[in-house]
């Protein structure tokens, strides 16, 4: 199960037969597991890794660390409630240390950003301060690098 | 004046034949978009920490020589890893010798045991340095054939008809690189009955230990009464992907490591120091890096030989290394021929059977130690050669 899942985490577009042949099984069990997973929200979607440096169009990201005045009986759950429905949040992690609530955030500008942490996010009941950190490069995403490496050229002649 | 440089050199050394492969690196270099199944070598990186460690040891100033044998932290940790891994035990202090990689192991260790006329005993298919050592040192090289009906492994009948009263040293080199082929427990067991109550030496060329699949390595070492008479040869390039690093090492009894250690004294003087230190982070915090790659080839090599198989052609199991050798024969194409068309047309690499012997023959060998991307592609386009035929 842990190495249907690494591979299609690599690859999510390989084919069902060929997941099959390397994993050792048949067709009819890895086309029943992926089901099982997806059923059970073991597997939640797939996507591409975009380097979106690559395209035209500007965007912008950023990682907003978020304190939280935990509420009684509902602790952090409901202040990341109502930050995780905004559909600007990419990602939304309960963190330990210096900050609550790690957000990170996607949009056109870093003003359109600015403006979604001070209009949406801060007023929130319970958020009790927030610091948004712009990321300037993207060098290595969900295991992948973003810059094309170098190959080494010369090589031997060997067997 | 013109010098007659043929007469300069040895005989011995303008007698070897040259490398049956370079053409086609040539064709290659003059290639665009070539999908390469034809080096020897792993795709990967070597890991992080272990580059790391290199640069380390560079930025604290270690750039001397070390001792001959290699650091003593390495032969510790040699030591230890084939205990661990192999179940193996030598005494690091007498008994470990670390090397230029396993090829310079592998041409000290026929060195000092081999005698003018004395005979090697070598299994083909199989990697193409052993026949050309032992003819440089005095020997004479005597070659098995192995045969596709036995997996690709040397037999205690075929082992007993090639033994004369001038046999030296026996050559095993499995996990076997082009065939994949590996020597399981009873196997060695029948060679090592064979070799009971003879003078005969073996020299297991073990480099591709830690690369099996479905079953873990023996090494003829493991035999009983085999570890006094045998030397083993393993290195860091095929199981940590560091190829470029030139580490490797031959362990063996006493007297027999330290006649190779005074070789290596003179020609080498001791591996390189950086490399050393890389090899000690290996072998400590490495095992995960061994793992990982090998789960990687295994997946690959289920997809290479499903993949041959599918497009007709009878591919062989391989259980070790990472490389199939699949049957060409049916293509009615020798593999030479196969191996240049396969190129011209459809530019994918891979290397014909009988550049390591002539039982290679009507075999090509195909390194999956490439991208998955690759390895389907490749398979693409040679189904498109078949078709095309």
């Amino acid at each position: 199960m842990t190495s249907l899942l690494k591979l299609l985490e690599r690859n999510c577009r390989v084919s069902n037969a060929q997941l099959a042949t390397m994993l050792g099984l048949s067709e009819e069990e890895v086309d029943e597991k992926i089901k099982e997973l997806e059923k059970n929200n073991t597997v939640l979607g797939y996507r591409a890794i975009v380097d979106w440096e690559q395209v035209k169009e500007e965007v912008v990201t950023a990682l907003i660390e978020v304190k939280v005045t935990p509420q009684r009986d509902l602790g952090f759950e409901r202040v990341a409630e109502r930050i995780y429905q905004y559909e600007e949040v990419e990602s939304l992690y309960l963190m330990s240390g210096g900050f609550d609530l790690s957000v990170t955030i996607t949009g056109k500008s870093m003003k359109e950003v600015a403006l979604f942490v001070a209009t949406k996010l801060a007023p929130i009941e319970g958020v009790s301060g927030t610091a948004t950190h712009f990321v300037l490069k993207k060098y290595k995403d969900h295991g992948v690098m973003f810059n094309i490496e170098e190959e080494q050229q010369e090589r031997a002649y060997l067997l | 004046m013109q010098v007659m440089y043929d007469s300069l050199l040895s005989d011995k050394v303008r007698n070897i034949p040259p490398s049956g492969i370079r053409k086609y690196f040539d064709l290659m270099e003059n290639m665009d978009n070539v999908i390469s199944l034809s080096v020897g070598e792993p795709d990967f990186k070597t890991p992080w920490h272990i580059r790391d460690a290199g640069i380390y040891s560079l930025e604290k100033g270690f750039t001397k020589y070390t001792s001959n044998a290699g650091l003593s932290d390495l032969r510790r940790e040699i030591s230890v890893y084939l205990e661990r891994r192999f179940n193996l035990s030598y005494d690091w202090q007498k008994e470990v010798l670390v090397t230029v990689g396993g090829s310079e192991a592998i041409d000290i260790a026929i060195r000092v045991l081999l005698n003018p006329g004395e005979e090697v005993i070598i299994p083909q298919p199989s990697f193409v340095c052993y026949a050309p050592l032992v003819s440089l040192a005095g020997g004479e090289p005597v070659i098995v054939e192995t045969k596709v009906e036995n997996m690709f492994r040397i037999t205690a009948e075929e082992l007993r008809n090639a033994i004369t009263p001038k046999t030296k040293l026996l050559i095993l080199p499995y996990p076997n690189n082009p065939t994949g082929a590996i020597m399981e427990r009873t196997h060695l067991e029948e060679i090592a009955e064979v070799l009971a109550g003879t003078g005969i030496t073996v020299l297991s060329d073990e480099i591709y230990a830690e690369l099996t699949y479905g079953t873990k390595h023996v090494s003829i070492a493991n035999i009983e009464g085999m570890k006094e008479r045998s030397i083993v040869i393993n290195g860091f390039s095929k199981s940590y992907s560091m190829t470029g690093w030139r580490m490797g090492y031959a362990v063996g009894p006493e007297p027999i490591i330290k006649q190779m250690t005074k070789i290596h004294q003179y020609a080498i003087m001791c591996a390189p120091t950086t490399s050393q230190y890389a090899a000690i982070e290996a072998l400590r915090n490495g095992d995960c890096d061994i793992e990982r790659m090998q789960n990687e080839y295994n997946q690959r090599r289920r997809l290479i030989t499903d993949g041959f198989r599918r497009l007709g052609l009878d591919c062989f199991e391989a259980k070790g290394a990472f490389y199939v050798f699949p049957s060409i024969r049916s293509t009615g194409l020798t593999s030479d021929e196969f191996c240049e068309r396969l190129l011209l047309s459809q530019k994918v690499a891979a290397i014909p059977g009988n550049a390591f012997g002539d039982s290679g023959e009507g075999f090509i060998r195909c390194c999956y130690a490439a991208s998955v991307e690759d390895i389907v592609e490749a398979l693409r386009r040679i189904e498109k050669f078949l078709a095309d035929l």
